[in-house]
Parts: structure tokens; C-alpha cells; sequence
């Protein structure tokens, strides 16, 4: 064993490292570009009065203002509601979209990408964006979150349905036809047992996401607990804040506990 | 034979799945009735609202294009805010994900422990961090991204440490009986298995980080939401529609180069 055993050389085509050449260039100008533009006053950041905040601050989120408990539940529960509103709205908006996108119920490719492009608009909306346009629009009420959660989440929802609808086994859906099934039929009893389980799973899913959404709506006026981060946030009233994040900590762990153990159950 | 062929089934569904879709779908029904009320939300007040709906399109439309200019500065620092609080967010990430991911730590307490920190963290959503830091380090970029990389480091966690706990363990066992030490376990029977995904992963978060970034100017962190929350209160809806317009070309835009990226990898 006087000669040291070496691994044979990797074969490796020029093309791909040329390829991580440029792209490892690329990367680097991104960071350059981000560094040297980027502004930040460091000398605000790491002053007197940033300690003065720490100090002022941290130590009342761990004094939460107990006794707004009662006003801050109630605007939890508005919450809850406009996501379950919304949700909801979204569950069932999604259906006909997601039968248009997935591409084994409509033959049509052009028909399928207008959903998809319908779908992908609805997506690149931040919820907060849409609350914006529906406050302007209805009035800064809960129903203009509703709305927001409701278009905002046919944006998901449909993408995954039209996933779960493509991936069903089609033999089912020609045995029906087969046997002389008429279309509302073949829904009924070949596509839906297929895929509504999935859905539901889905569904709820995204009413926890939209949970969370729907707690900061209210910073643009569009009802829920964000008006009352809004409030104790421009009052200073950093306890409020505490009790708030508290709430809404709290809230939503038990809604993820249980709408993970209802999807459990589903799928 | 006769008993057979005189078989005709009541239905297709058993009573009981008849009987539970039933109640299921009352309780649904229930809850948005009471939602309904209690947010004051009818859908016919949809239909009742429909013309101020239009009108206001029309208030937006035709996008005020003059006034772009001011868009890209703030829109560039958006854009920044991202890649640096994605970037510390994937670094801080590491440790942390094998911290909770339970076939590398093997001590329950720590293990447990993280989960629970880390399922804490991700119940705040974004703009509430930001908030926070927005009382603490003052309003701009800063509070920002520091709102987004404790969010992206929520997220990227559990992603991560979830990968960490699907992955082949006979390497690591293999590595440790030639000698291996941890770092060594690590670096050459956990990285390998895993950095397609978390490079996947981390493209992911990007995406819902810019997304996120964009926003969070309304509550003073920085970026181009600052200038959203600015003209809609001086109710200049021309100028906002070209806001929201070039935002959700932008979103589109990184989406897809993302989502590219991340086909090639997985």
C-alpha cells in the first residue's frame, strides 16, 4: 500500500460548469447590488434611544394588558369569523376554476391556461393588497376582509384542487360513462368521492393560513384584531400589544391543533 | 341465486356516511350563517356593493404612469429587504433545523424544545413582527428585515427539519463506525441528502418574502408598501393601481424564475 489509491476523476461536461460559472457570477453581482444600495442608518439603529426601546418596551409585552382580555377576545372571535367567511367562500369558488384548469376534465389547452392565468393573477396579490382595493371599495368594514380572504385564497385553494382532480384515476369516470352515466352522474359519484376528501384537507388547511392573514386585515381597516394591533400600536401601549400577540398566539395553535387533527381524520 | 338478483342497493353511500356528511354540513352551514351575522357580510351585500366596486376601477384605472419614477427606488429596497433577510434567514437556519429534527438530536428536551419555540414563531404572522421591531429599532428597512428573517426562519425550519428526519440514517450510522465525528456526520451524510431540497426551500421562502416585503412598508418596515400606504391616504388611486400593478408583475416575474429554478433542482 505504498502507492496512495486515489478515486478516479468526475466526469464533468464544460457546459455545466460554465453554467455555475455564470451563475455563481449572477448571485454574486445580486449581493453586490443589494449591499452597496441598500440603506440603512446604523447609527439610528445602534443608539441611546434604541436601548431606551428595549428597556421600554420588551419588559411590557411580559405585562400584558390582562384586562383588555374581554374587548380583545371579541375582536378574535370577528376574526376567526371573517376567516371562516372567507375560507369558506374560497372552498367553493375554487371548485368550478380548478375543474376548468386540471387538464383531464376540460380538453382544452386554452381553456386550461386561462384558468391557470386566472389563478396565478388571483396568487400574486398579497390578502393585505386586496383588503386595500375591497376597503376602498366597500367600506373599512369586515366585509372587505371577507372579500380579501375570500379572492385571495381561490388563488391556492384552486392550484391545489386542480392538482388533486388531475392525479384521480380516470378508469373510475369510464366505467361510469360505460354503464351510461350521464354527466352530473359521473361528478357525482366518480369525480366527488375521489376528490373530496383532498379537498376538505385542503380547505381546512387554508383556513389556518387564512386565520393568520386575516389577524393583521384590520391594520388596513378591514375589521379583526389588526384594528386593535393598529390602536394600542400608535397609542404606545406596547402592554395591549403583548396581550394581543398573546391571544393570537394562543388562538392559533389551537386552531392548527385541530384542524391538523380533522385533516388527519380526512385523508 | 333468486335471494341475489333481487338485491337492489338503497343507495350508493351507507346511512352512517349519509347521516355524518349530513351533520357535517349543517354544522358548516351553521357557522356561516353566524359568521354571516356576525361580521355583517351577506353575499348580497356583494350585489349591493357591486357598482361602488366598479366605480372605484374606474377611480383606478388609467394607472397614473408618470409616476413610476418614484416606484423603483422603493421597490429596489423591497427587492433588498428580501435577498438579505432570505439569506441570514437560510444561515440561521441550519443549525436550528437539526436542532429540531428529531434522528439528529436524539435529546427530547431540546428537541421538544425547539418544536415548541419554533411553533410559536410561526403563529405571529409577518407584519406583526414587524411592528414589534418597528417600535424597537425605529421605522425603516432595518426593523424589516429583521421582521422577516425571524418569519423565514419559522417556516424554513420546519420544512428543513422535516427533510433532516425523512433522510437515509444508514450513511451517518456508516460514517460513525469509520470514525466519522459529528461535523464529519453532518457534511458528508446529511448535507448531501438534503441541499437540493433546501435550496428548493430557500427559493421558496424567497418567494414568500418578497411577497411579505411588500407589505410590510404599511407599517413602516421599509419598502415599497410605504409608498402604497402614502398615496391611498391621499386617496391617489391612479398612483396606487401603478403601485399594485408593477408589484404583481414582479411577484409574477420572480415566481417564475423561482419556480424554474426549483424544477431544475428537484
Amino acid at each position: 500500500m505504498s502507492e496512495q489509491l486515489t478515486l478516479p476523476e468526475k466526469p464533468k461536461s464544460k457546459l455545466t460548469l460554465y453554467k455555475r460559472i455564470f451563475i455563481f457570477i449572477l448571485i454574486a453581482l445580486i449581493y453586490i447590488w443589494t449591499f452597496t444600495s441598500l440603506e440603512i442608518r446604523w447609527d439610528n439603529i445602534f443608539s441611546e434611544r434604541t436601548l431606551d426601546n428595549f428597556d421600554r418596551i420588551i419588559p411590557k409585552f411580559f405585562q400584558p394588558a390582562v384586562e383588555e382580555t374581554g374587548n380583545i377576545l371579541e375582536m378574535m372571535f370577528e376574526t376567526l369569523f371573517i376567516a371562516y367567511t372567507g375560507s369558506l367562500a374560497a372552498a367553493i369558488i375554487a371548485v368550478p376554476l380548478a375543474f376548468l384548469c386540471a387538464s383531464n376534465m376540460v380538453r382544452n389547452k386554452f381553456l386550461n391556461n386561462i384558468g391557470m392565468w386566472i389563478l396565478g393573477g388571483v396568487r400574486a396579490f398579497p390578502e393585505i393588497v386586496l383588503a386595500i382595493i375591497f376597503v376602498a371599495a366597500v367600506g373599512p368594514n369586515p366585509f372587505a376582509g371577507v372579500l380579501a380572504i375570500a379572492i385571495g385564497s381561490t388563488g391556492m385553494l384552486g392550484k391545489l384542487y386542480s392538482e388533486v382532480i388531475e392525479s384521480i384515476d380516470m378508469n373510475t369516470i369510464e366505467a361510469l360513462e360505460a354503464s351510461g352515466a350521464n354527466k352530473l352522474q359521473i361528478l357525482f359519484y366518480g369525480i366527488f368521492p375521489q376528490v373530496l376528501p383532498e379537498f376538505l384537507s385542503y380547505a381546512i388547511y387554508r383556513f389556518e393560513i387564512d386565520v393568520r392573514a386575516s389577524s393583521v386585515l384590520g391594520i388596513v381597516g378591514a375589521g379583526g384584531i389588526g384594528t386593535l394591533i393598529t390602536f394600542a400600536y400608535m397609542n404606545r401601549n406596547w402592554e395591549e400589544v403583548g396581550m394581543i400577540l398573546l391571544v393570537i398566539i394562543i388562538t392559533v395553535t389551537i386552531i392548527d391543533q385541530i384542524s391538523g387533527f380533522l385533516r388527519k381524520r380526512l385523508v | 341465486m333468486s335471494k341475489e338478483s333481487s338485491f337492489v342497493p338503497k343507495g350508493l353511500y351507507p346511512f352512517k356516511t349519509k347521516l355524518i356528511i349530513t351533520i357535517a354540513l349543517m354544522v358548516v352551514t351553521g357557522f356561516y350563517l353566524l359568521s354571516s351575522i356576525k361580521t355583517e357580510s351577506f353575499i348580497v351585500h356583494f350585489f349591493v356593493k357591486l357598482p361602488n366596486v366598479f366605480g372605484l376601477v374606474g377611480d383606478f384605472f388609467p394607472p397614473d404612469w408618470s409616476y413610476v419614477n418614484q416606484v423603483w427606488p422603493k421597490l429596489f429596497e423591497t427587492l433588498h429587504i428580501a435577498i438579505i433577510a432570505t439569506t441570514i434567514a437560510v444561515i440561521i437556519s441550519i443549525p436550528f433545523s437539526l436542532l429540531t429534527a428529531n434522528n439528529v438530536t436524539t435529546n427530547t428536551w431540546i428537541y421538544q424544545g425547539m418544536r415548541l419555540i419554533l411553533n410559536i414563531i410561526r403563529t405571529i404572522p409577518d407584519i406583526i413582527l414587524a411592528v414589534v421591531f418597528v417600535g424597537l429599532f425605529g421605522i425603516g428597512a432595518f426593523s424589516g428585515i429583521i421582521a422577516l428573517i425571524i418569519f423565514a426562519v419559522g417556516i424554513l425550519v420546519k420544512l428543513m427539519s422535516e427533510v433532516i428526519e425523512t433522510i437515509d440514517m444508514n450513511q451517518t450510522e456508516a460514517i460513525r463506525a469509520s470514525g466519522g465525528n459529528g461535523m464529519q456526520t453532518i457534511s458528508f451524510a446529511i448535507v448531501p441528502q438534503v441541499l437540493p431540497q433546501f435550496i428548493s426551500f430557500s427559493l421558496y421562502v424567497f418567494e414568500i418574502n418578497i411577497r411579505a416585503s411588500l407589505v410590510l412598508g404599511l407599517v413602516g418596515a421599509g419598502g415599497i408598501g410605504q409608498l402604497l400606504n402614502t398615496q391611498i391616504n391621499f386617496m391617489n388611486y391612479p398612483a396606487v393601481s401603478t403601485i399594485i400593478i408593477i408589484v404583481f408583475a414582479v411577484v409574477v416575474v420572480i415566481d417564475f424564475i423561482s419556480g424554474k429554478l426549483r424544477e431544475g433542482l428537484v
